[in-house]
C-alpha cells in the first residue's frame, strides 16, 4: 500500500534511536536509558499501530492494488489485498542485479514483527541494572540492542531475498558484540562460535540465493519475456513451479543449512546453548526469543513458496531433524547443571515443534507452528529473564547452588512457575494452543511423527517440574542462596539486589543472600504474564492474522488440507477460498 | 641525419616489400605517456632539485599526475574513445578505461600512503638505501629520523606506467615488456625500508629472484606460443587457435607458462610462496601498494589474454584453473590461520581472494570481468586502508604487527579498531560492505558459467578466512591490552597508536568511505564499471 510507510520506520527508528543513545557519551546513565526506552516505547505504539492498519486491509474487499504484485499474472488477483504482502514499500537499490529494498508483512511477519516491539523495552527494563564488565558503558549496551531490534524487523520485513540476506547477516554483528563485550566469562568463546556458525550458514545461503538469482533468469516464462535474474519474492513465487526440482534441491539445501543453523536444529545447534548462556541476560532474551525464529521464518518465507518441490521432497529429513530434536533437546535439557544452558536447551525441543509444524503442510500446523514461534518468544523470554534475575542474584548458574527459593523469593518462585507452566504447554498458558495445533496438523498428515513428537511434552514436564522442584522448593539451602559462614562476612554477599537480605524465619541462623524482586523488575515481567494467559485463553486475534497466510503458505508448497473440508481444486482456487474457511477453524476452537 | 634520409628513401622505394607505419594514437594513451612523463622527470627532478626541496616537489608532481591521468581516463571513458594502436600492440577500449580508472585510484591512495612522513618519522623508507645495515651511518640515521630518500616517487611512477600498460597490452611482447616495467620498480621498493632493514632486502631479493624466474618462463610461454600461432598478437593466436592445424601441444604448454607467469603477479596459490615473506618485509606502503595495485593490474591483464588471446582454448586451460583456484582459496584461508603476524594474515588473505577474484575471470563473461574490476576496486580499497592502519600501530621503533600487540586496541583507539574492523568485515563480505558486493558481482558471474561447485568452495574458504579476521576482531574488542609494563621500561614492551600524519589520515578516511558507499550504494559504480564485453584486440 501507498499508505504511511510503517515499516521503514519501523526499521529506520531504532538505528536513529542507537545513534541518538551511542553519540549520548557523557550524559548521566538515567537519561541514556530513558532515551532508549523512549526509542522502543515509540516504537512499539508503530507496531501496534500496523496491526491495526493491516487487520483493516485484511477486512478489504479482494482488490489488489500493491504496486509490488500488480501485474503479476494469475498469483495475485484473486486474493485481498493484503496477500502476498500489504503494507509494502519499494525502491530500487542495485539495479544490475535487479535489487529492490522491498518490504513488505503478511501475516507471519507482522506478529513476529509485533513480538520484537513488545519484547525490546522489557528487555531494556531488564536490563536497566546490568551490571556490565570492566570499560563497557549502558549506553553501548542499549544502542546495540536497539540495532539488533532494526535488523531483526528487517529481516522479517523483506520481501525481496536480497534485502533478507542482508539483514540476516547484519543482525550478527550487534549480536556478536553483545555476547563477546558484555558477556560471561566465556563470553569471546561464545560470540566467535555463535558468529561462525551464523556466517557458514549465511555463506551456504548467499550461495543459495545466487543460484536462486541465476535459476530465475532462466526458466522458460523470464527468457521468453527478455527478463535476467531477479530476487523479488513475489516474482520468484511465480515461477517458483519453473525451477526444475533438481536445481531447487540444490538452492533448498543451502537455504535449509543457514535455517537448520539459526533455528537451531539438532545437529546445528552447539552455539546456541553457548551463545544463550553467556549473553548477558537481555541479549539472550532477544537470542533465543527472536532471532532464532528467523531459522524457522526463513523455511516459511522462502522453502516452501519458492523451492516447493524441493521442500516437498526433503520434507522428511527436516521433519527427522526436528523430532530428534523435541526428544534430544528435551533429554539434554534435563541433564543440565546450569540454568541458562538448561533454558537454551528447552528451547532447542520446542524449536523441534516449530520446524515440525512448518513441514507438516496443514494448515493447523503451519498455523500453530508460527503461533508457537510467538508463544515460545513470550514464555522463553518470560523463564529467561526470571532466571536472569535469579541468576544475577545468587551469582552462580549452577542449578545445584539454589534450592528453597520459593521461600526466599516468593515472587521470584511465581513468575518462574508460570514460566515453567508455559513452556510445558500447561492448558491455559499459551503455548498449549500452538502446541496443540501442530501436533494435530501433524497428526492429520504424519500420524506417526505426532506420537513420537508427542512424547516430547511428557518430558517437558519432567526437567521442568524436576528443574522447579530442585531450585524452588524444599528448604533454603545452596551456596548461591546461603551465605556460607554467618559470622564471615559482615554484608550478605556482594551481589545484593534492590530487596536487600532477609532472614527466614524458619531457621533464623541462615543468612540469605537475596531479596525478592524489585518493582522494575514486576513491572517488566507482569506485561509477559498477561500476554501468556491472555494468549493462552483466546488467542484468536493473533490467529486471525495468522491464518490467511498459513493457509496460502501450505498451498504454496503445492499441498491441501488432508481434512473433510480440504478442497481438491487447483492450488490458487483452494488458496482464494480456504482462507476463510481456516479462519474459523482457528477462530472457533 | 643522412643516413635516416636515405633509410626513408630506400623505404619508399622498395613498394614491394611495404613496410606500414604503425598507426600510433597518442591521444589513446594519455593516460600512460602522463605516468611514464612525470616519472622521467621526477628522475630529472631528483637530480636537479635540493635535497630539501624535492619531497614536495615530487610528492605534488606524483600526485598531479595519477589525477591528470585519472581524469583524461575518465573523460576518454566516457566519451567512448576506443582504439587499437600502436599496430594493434596496444588495445584501449572500455575495459581499459574501466581498469585504468581502478589502477589509478588505488595508486592514488598508495602514493599519499607512501609520502607520509608522520606516522613514521622521516618516512617508512630509508634515508639512504645504499647505506650497509647496522653501520655507524645507519644507526645515526635511523636515531635523528633523517627524512626519506624521494627516489620512491619516480619509481612508482615507473611501476604505476608498467601496470597502465599491462592491461591495455594486446600482444605478448608488450605484455612482457609492461610486466618488466611495473616488476623492476617494485623489486627495488621492497627493499627500501627505514626498520628492520635486513628483512626488507631479503624480501627484495626473493621477489627478485622468484619474478625473474617467472619473467623466464613467462617469455618461454612466449616463444612457444609464438612458434605455435606464428603470431605474438592476441588475435592471430586466437584466430589460429581456432583454425587448428600445427601441434597443440606447442599451444597448450605455451599457455600454460604464459598463466603460470600471470598466476604468480596476481599471487593466486600455488604461486604465491613470495606473497608473505615480501609483504612482511616490504615498507607497509609498498606492500599496500602492491597488494592493491599489482593485484589488479594482473588480474586485468588476464581478463584481456584469456578471452582475447586464449579464449579459444577455454577447455585446456579451464580444468586447470579449477584446480588452481579451489588451491588458492584453500590455501589462502587454511594457512592464513596459522599466522601471528599482521602482514602475513592479510598476504594469505590475498591469497585466497586471488583464489575468488580468479572465477570471475574464469567466467568468460561481461558479468564476470565487471565483477572482477568492482572486486578489485573493493579489495583494493579496503586492503589499503588495512596497511595504512598497520603503519600507525607502533612498537618500540616499529610498526606492531604482531598479533598479541593488537590486544585492547579498541580500549586504546576506538576510532581506529572500528575502522579496521569495518575492512575486516569487508574482506570477510558480510552484507552493506564493499566487499560483500564485490563476492556477490564475481559469484554470481561464477554461477552463471557453470561453476556453482567452485562457489560452495568459495563460500566454505570465505567462512574459514572470517574465522582469522574475527580473531582481529576478538583481540581488539575483548581482550585485555598487553601490559608490557615492567616496572622500568615502558618504550620498548607496550604497543601504542600514534596520531595518523594527514596523509595517511586521508587514506584511511577514503578507504573507509569507499568500504562503505560501495557496500551501501553500489548501483551507480555497478554501471560505470561495466567493462564491454568482448574486449577489443
Amino acid at each position: 500500500m501507498n499508505g504511511f510507510p510503517y515499516l521503514l520506520i519501523l526499521i529506520a527508528l531504532p538505528l536513529i534511536g542507537a545513534g541518538v543513545v551511542a553519540g549520548m557519551g557523557g550524559a548521566p546513565a538515567r537519561t541514556v536509558k530513558l532515551t532508549a526506552l523512549g526509542f522502543s516505547m515509540v516504537e512499539l505504539v508503530i507496531a501496534a499501530a500496523l496491526w491495526v492498519d493491516y487487520r483493516g486491509l485484511l477486512s478489504q474487499p479482494a482488490v489488489n492494488t500493491s504496486p509490488v504484485t500488480k501485474g503479476i499474472q494469475g498469483l495475485t488477483t484473486q486474493f485481498p489485498v493484503t496477500v502476498p504482502f500489504g503494507e509494502t514499500f519499494s525502491v530500487s537499490w542495485i539495479p544490475s542485479f535487479g535489487v529492490h529494498f522491498s518490504l513488505g508483512v503478511d501475516g507471519i511477519s507482522l506478529v513476529m514483527i509485533a513480538l520484537i516491539a513488545f519484547l525490546v523495552p522489557i528487555v531494556l527494563g531488564a536490563s536497566w541494572e546490568e551490571k556490565l564488565p570492566a570499560g563497557r558503558t549502558i549506553g553501548g549496551y542499549f544502542a546495540l540492542i536497539l540495532v539488533m531490534q532494526s535488523a531483526m524487523t528487517g529481516v522479517f520485513a523483506a520481501t525481496d531475498v536480497f534485502v533478507f540476506y542482508v539483514m540476516f547477516e547484519v543482525m550478527l554483528i550487534p549480536m556478536y558484540f553483545l555476547i563477546g563485550a558484555f558477556g560471561g566469562l566465556r563470553g569471546t568463546y561464545a560470540a566467535t562460535k555463535f558468529f561462525l556458525y551464523s556466517l557458514i550458514g549465511g555463506l551456504l545461503m548467499l550461495a543459495s540465493i545466487i543460484g536462486l538469482y541465476v535459476a530465475s533468469g532462466r526458466v522458460p516464462s523470464r527468457v521468453a519475456a527478455g527478463l535476467g535474474g531477479t530476487l523479488d519474492w513475489v516474482t520468484l513465487r511465480g515461477i517458483a513451479h519453473e525451477i526444475p526440482t533438481s536445481t531447487q534441491l540444490w538452492i533448498f539445501a543451502g537455504f535449509a543449512i543457514a535455517f537448520a543453523i539459526k533455528a537451531p536444529l539438532v545437529p546445528f545447534h552447539t552455539w546456541l546453548p553457548d551463545a544463550g548462556s553467556e549473553a548477558p541476560v537481555g541479549a539472550g532474551t532477544l537470542l533465543v526469543g527472536v532471532l532464532d525464529k528467523v531459522g524457522t521464518f526463513g523455511f516459511l518465507r522462502i522453502c516452501l513458496p519458492l523451492l516447493p518441490a524441493a521442500s516437498t521432497k526433503l520434507a522428511w529429513l527436516i521433519i527427522t531433524l526436528a523430532v530428534v530434536g523435541i526428544i534430544y533437546g528435551a533429554i539434554v535439557a534435563a541433564l543440565q547443571s546450569d540454568l541458562k544452558r538448561f533454558v537454551t536447551y528447552t528451547s532447542v525441543a520446542h524449536f523441534g515443534f516449530i520446524a515440525l509444524g512448518v513441514f507438516a503442510f496443514t494448515t493447523q500446523a503451519v498455523s500453530g507452528a508460527v503461533l508457537y514461534m510467538v508463544n515460545h518468544g513470550l514464555a522463553t523470554a518470560l523463564l529467561f529473564l526470571v532466571v536472569g534475575m535469579l541468576t544475577a542474584r545468587g551469582g552462580s548458574r549452577n542449578i545445584a547452588d539454589y534450592g528453597g527459593v520459593w521461600k526466599v523469593a516468593p515472587l521470584i518462585g511465581g513468575f518462574f512457575l508460570i514460566g515453567a507452566l508455559a513452556t510445558i504447554a500447561m492448558p491455559g498458558t499459551n503455548s498449549f494452543v500452538s502446541e496443540f495445533l501442530v501436533l494435530i496438523g501433524t497428526f492429520s498428515r504424519y500420524p506417526a511423527w505426532a506420537i513420537v513428537a508427542s512424547t516430547g511434552i511428557i518430558l517437558a514436564a519432567v526437567y521442568m517440574l524436576w528443574i522447579f522442584q530442585r531450585t524452588m522448593t524444599g528448604p533454603v539451602r545452596g551456596a548461591a542462596v546461603v551465605a556460607p559462614a554467618p559470622n564471615d562476612a559482615p554484608v550478605g554477599g556482594s551481589s545484593v539486589a534492590d530487596g536487600g537480605a532477609v532472614a527466614t524465619q524458619a531457621e533464623p541462623k541462615l543468612r540469605v543472600r537475596f531479596g525478592d524482586l524489585s518493582k522494575r523488575e514486576i513491572a517488566v515481567l507482569t506485561p509477559l504474564v498477561v500476554l501468556v494467559i491472555f494468549l493462552g485463553l483466546y488467542p484468536k486475534p493473533v490467529l486471525d492474522v495468522i491464518n490467511p497466510t498459513a493457509t496460502v503458505t501450505v498451498n504454496y508448497a503445492g499441498y491441501h488440507d488432508p481434512l473433510p473440508s480440504a478442497r481438491t481444486l487447483g492450488l490458487l482456487d483452494t488458496a482464494a477460498t480456504t482462507g476463510t474457511a481456516a479462519t474459523t477453524n482457528g477462530g472457533g476452537r | 641525419m643522412t643516413s635516416s634520409g636515405l633509410l626513408a628513401q630506400v623505404l619508399l622505394a622498395a613498394p614491394s616489400d611495404p613496410i606500414k607505419a604503425p598507426s600510433v594514437d597518442l591521444t589513446a594513451v594519455m593516460p600512460v605517456l602522463i605516468v611514464l612523463g612525470a616519472a622521467c622527470v621526477a628522475v630529472v627532478l631528483e637530480a636537479v632539485l635540493p635535497r630539501g626541496q624535492r619531497y614536495a616537489a615530487q610528492l605534488t608532481l606524483a600526485v598531479v599526475a595519477i589525477i591528470g591521468a585519472g581524469a583524461w581516463t575518465v573523460t576518454a571513458g566516457l566519451n567512448h574513445r576506443y582504439a587499437v594502436t600502436f599496430s594493434g600492440a596496444i588495445a584501449v577500449d572500455g575495459g581499459t578505461y574501466v581498469m585504468w580508472g581502478v589502477l589509478l585510484a588505488l595508486a592514488l591512495a598508495s602514493v599519499l600512503l607512501m609520502a607520509d612522513r608522520v606516522s613514521e618519522p622521516g618516512g617508512a623508507f630509508a634515508a639512504q638505501a645504499s647505506v650497509r645495515v647496522g653501520s655507524p651511518r645507519d644507526r645515526a640515521q635511523t636515531e635523528v629520523a633523517v627524512a626519506m630518500q624521494t627516489e620512491v616517487f619516480p619509481l612508482t611512477l615507473f611501476a604505476i606506467g608498467g601496470m597502465l600498460v599491462f592491461p591495455a597490452s594486446s600482444d605478448l611482447l608488450t605484455l612482457f615488456v609492461a610486466l618488466e616495467v611495473l616488476s623492476l620498480p617494485l623489486y627495488l621498493l621492497c627493499g627500501l625500508a627505514r626498520r628492520r632493514r635486513l628483512i626488507s632486502q631479503e624480501a627484495a631479493v626473493k621477489y627478485f629472484l622468484l619474478g625473474a624466474f617467472t619473467s623466464a618462463i613467462l617469455l618461454y610461454g612466449i616463444t612457444l606460443i609464438y612458434g605455435y600461432a606464428g603470431s605474438i598478437k592476441f588475435a592471430e593466436i586466437a584466430h589460429k587457435a581456432t583454425a587448428g592445424g600445427s601441434s597443440d601441444v606447442l599451444l597448450v604448454v605455451g599457455i600454460g607458462l604464459l598463466v603460470v607467469g600471470l598466476l604468480f603477479k596476481g599471487s593466486v596459490g600455488p604461486f604465491h610462496l613470495w606473497t608473505p615473506d615480501v609483504y612482511q618485509g616490504a615498507p607497509t606502503p609498498v606492500t599496500a601498494f602492491m597488494a592493491a595495485c599489482t593485484k589488479v593490474a594482473a588480474f586485468a591483464a588476464m581478463l584481456r589474454v584469456f578471452q582475447v588471446a586464449i579464449g579459444p582454448m577455454a577447455w585446456s586451460w579451464r580444468p586447470v584453473l579449477w584446480v588452481v583456484a579451489i588451491a588458492s582459496m584453500l590455501i589462502g584461508a587454511i594457512i592464513g590461520i596459522t599466522q601471528t603476524d599482521m602482514k602475513r594474515i592479510l598476504a594469505y588473505s590475498s591469497v585466497a581472494h586471488a583464489g575468488f577474484i580468479i572465477l570471475g575471470v574464469m567466467a568468460l563473461t561481461q558479468r564476470g570481468a565487471s565483477g572482477v574490476m568492482f572486486y578489485l576496486l573493493t579489495y583494493g580499497f579496503a586492503t589499503i586502508g588495512s596497511f595504512a592502519i598497520f603503519t600507525v600501530v607502533r612498537k618500540g621503533g616499529g610498526e606492531a604487527s604482531n598479533l598479541p600487540d593488537w590486544a585492547g586496541l579498541a580500549r586504546r583507539s576506538p576510532v581506529l579498531a572500528a575502522v579496521m574492523s569495518l575492512f575486516l568485515l569487508s574482506f570477510a563480505g558480510i552484507p552493506l560492505t564493499s566487499g560483500f558486493i564485490g563476492k556477490l558481482s564475481v559469484f554470481t558471474a561464477a554461477v552463471d558459467a557453470g561453476m556453482a561447485p567452485l562457489v560452495v568452495v568459495a563460500m566454505v574458504a570465505t567462512a574459514i578466512t572470517a574465522f582469522f579476521y574475527l580473531r582481529i576482531v576478538v583481540l581488539m574488542y575483548f581482550s585485555a591490552p598487553r601490559s608490557g609494563l615492567d616496572a622500568a621500561g615502558q618504550q620498548s614492551g607496550e604497543p601504542f597508536v600514534v596520531v595518523p600524519g594527514a596523509l595517511t589520515g586521508i587514506v584511511i578516511g577514503v578507504s573507509a568511505a569507499v568500504t562503505l558507499v560501495l557496500g551501501i550504494a553500489p548501483a551507480w559504480f555497478l554501471d560505470v564499471m561495466q567493462v564491454p564485453w568482448p574486449l577489443l584486440s
